[in-house]
């Protein structure tokens, strides 16, 4: 196969890819859209594989290396349940970040094979560098967010003094021994600088809290594809660099949207320590009083109610309550009463997280609303049932001069009657009181979300 | 312009429209397949097995070779993983066959 034919197939699997995340526009294209990817994947892979064939014909080894892995890839992707997600993805990327980092030692170990000249040109190695950092990185920081995301590690940020300086010193001598390596250092300050990446990548993410995960997730998502990007321009290879400039655009928008919807500064989440900065911020609670209910109550009130609006946060996903919420939301149906869900863009431990929950319960999605589609709908709601989520709910973010202003908040206090099922009345992650709770019109149901809508869903029969 | 342009440079026209077009993409999904999005850019991203597979096939095997194979290995388990977990999640947003369609039907023999 002549290398012209090669990159012309590249160019039709990369029209594939674009394909696929446009079908994710709408629920009911996304799977041809998946089709779509797995055949940009397959040819791609075909053609690689034809290439390498016609040049040495060794490739016993990938063979073995696509069965295995593709059967771990496959026993995995059966297995996980969908509240583990954010905790899968994160280990994924991990697997890119690494593999960029092998592949660019193997570039290094022996330029020929893979099609470039020796010794390798001074731009090569500046890519080479940028993509084994950029791939370490994403690795060692993947493993940090898995540890975080499965509970195998505290979530708390993990904060110390000169924490940023000591990061930035470990940047600089990472930049320093990069450079010594592209004017042809060779193995020493290769190894240094990617020891030094790995490094880098855990004391990115240590300081970042458990609230934040959405977006560190999305940041990851986008480093996979650039340290992919990075790798295609060191080997020249068109293929990789489109797939990875798409990747990292998404991860990057992905970021953006998370960012956004948390009111944070990109910044402020990367440099961490947000949650245990602001913990002091419950002043004045003073001794307001909470009217708390049972869940009989609720039962009652929701069974009386012709429209309910059901608010699901993080404290739903942690619960795993989300067939239970299914159960009860069809009861309340089969009473007539009109039963929507709200999500906000962060509820869930990563971007649309509360979607997948909740499709998994067969809720169908055109009752699921985003956040900007169903605010306004919360003025003729009788019910607001607000399911282990606070800071998303909480008014105070339109009142100037609060901690929180300017965040965009599902307006389930306009609702005629709001339910709130919490553990405690611990305050939210950003340790802001939320004054929903202390409502005239608000009644609490204190308890675990899962156990507490079971105990509904009963009581409406 | 004379002269061939150097293989960087257009590496790096093709990088700069493929963010463009990612961009553009990527604002066009709806929020509430946002995992959905992630896990299939995922599985693109192990596009990286295209670069595993050129260093586990040198001519002579040594130590980066097979460290090229291990890398195959890792991506592929991307690429499988990644694609059928966005197949199992996305089957779960197929819209369900509404059983409540009987109902309607048989009100309207009632009704007639």
């Amino acid at each position: 196969m002549s290398a012209n034919l090669a990159v012309l197939c590249y160019l039709v699997a990369s029209v594939c890819f674009i394909l696929a995340l446009k079908g994710l526009s709408h629920p009911s294209t996304a799977r041809r859209g998946n089709v779509f990817g797995i055949t940009g994947m397959a040819i791609a892979v075909a053609v690689t594989f034809i290439v390498v064939f016609e040049a040495t014909g060794n490739v016993a080894g990938i063979l073995a290396g696509i069965v295995i892995g593709g059967g771990i890839g496959t026993v995995i992707a059966r297995r996980v349940q969908m509240t583990q997600m954010p905790e899968l993805v994160a280990a994924m990327h991990s697997l890119v970040g690494l593999a960029a980092v092998m592949i660019a030692v193997a570039t290094i170990n022996n330029p020929e094979a893979m099609g470039l000249v020796n010794p390798i040109p001074t731009a090569t190695l500046l890519e080479l560098f940028i993509g084994t950092f950029i791939g370490a990185i994403t690795f060692s920081g993947s493993v940090v967010a898995f540890g975080k995301l499965s509970g195998k590690m505290g979530s708390a940020p993990v904060v110390y003094a000169g924490q940023h300086w000591l990061n930035l010193a470990l940047a600089i001598a990472m930049v320093g021994f990069g450079a010594w390596f592209f004017m042809g250092g060779g193995w020493f300050p290769f190894i240094m600088m990617t020891s030094i990446a790995f490094l880098l990548g855990v004391l990115i993410i240590i300081p970042i809290g458990g609230a934040d995960m959405p977006v560190v997730i999305s940041m990851l998502n986008s480093y996979s594809g650039w340290a992919a990007a990075g790798i295609g321009f060191s080997l020249n290879n068109p293929m990789l660099i489109i797939a990875g400039s798409l990747v990292g655009s998404s991860g990057a928008i992905l970021s953006y949207i998370m960012c956004k919807a948390m009111n944070r500064s990109f910044i402020s989440v990367i440099l961490g320590g947000f949650g245990a900065e602001d913990g002091a911020q419950v002043a004045g609670t003073g001794q307001k009083t909470v009217k708390s209910g049972s869940a009989e109550d609720a039962a009652f009130v929701m069974g009386n109610a012709e429209s309910v609006i059901i608010v699901p946060g993080y404290g739903l996903a942690v619960a795993r309550a989300q067939h239970a919420v299914k159960e009860m939301a069809e009861k309340l149906r089969e009473k007539g009463v009109s039963v929507r869900y709200a999500i906000h863009p962060v509820a869930g431990r990563m971007p649309g997280h509360m979607n997948v929950l909740l499709a998994e319960a067969e809720v169908p999605y055109d009752q699921v609303f985003e956040m900007e589609d169903i605010n306004s709908e919360f003025g003729t709601a009788d019910v607001a049932l607000i399911l282990g989520a606070n800071d998303v709910v909480n008014p105070l973010a339109e009142e100037k001069g609060s901690p929180i202003y300017g965040m965009p908040i599902i307006e389930a206090h306009k609702a005629r009657m709001v339910i709130v099922n919490k553990r405690s009345m611990a305050s939210g992650y950003a340790g802001v009181d939320n004054p929903l709770f202390y409502m005239d019109k608000t009644m609490m149901v204190f308890g675990d979300a899962k156990k507490v809508i079971e105990d509904v869903g009963k009581a409406i029969e | 312009m004379v002269g061939e342009i150097d293989p960087t440079v257009v590496n790096l026209i093709v990088f700069v429209l493929a963010i463009f077009v990612g961009y553009h993409v990527v604002w066009n999904v709806t929020p509430a397949l946002h995992t959905p999005l992630m896990s299939v850019t995922n599985a693109i991203s192990s596009i990286i097995l295209v670069g595993a597979m050129l260093a586990a096939a040198p001519a002579v095997y040594d130590w980066g070779g097979y460290m090229g194979i291990a890398a195959v290995l890792l991506a592929s388990i991307n690429v499988f993983g990644g694609f059928l977990v966005t197949r199992r999640m996305l089957e779960m947003f197929k819209k369900k066959e509404p059983k409540p369609k009987i109902e309607p039907a048989q009100s309207a023999k009632e009704a007639s």
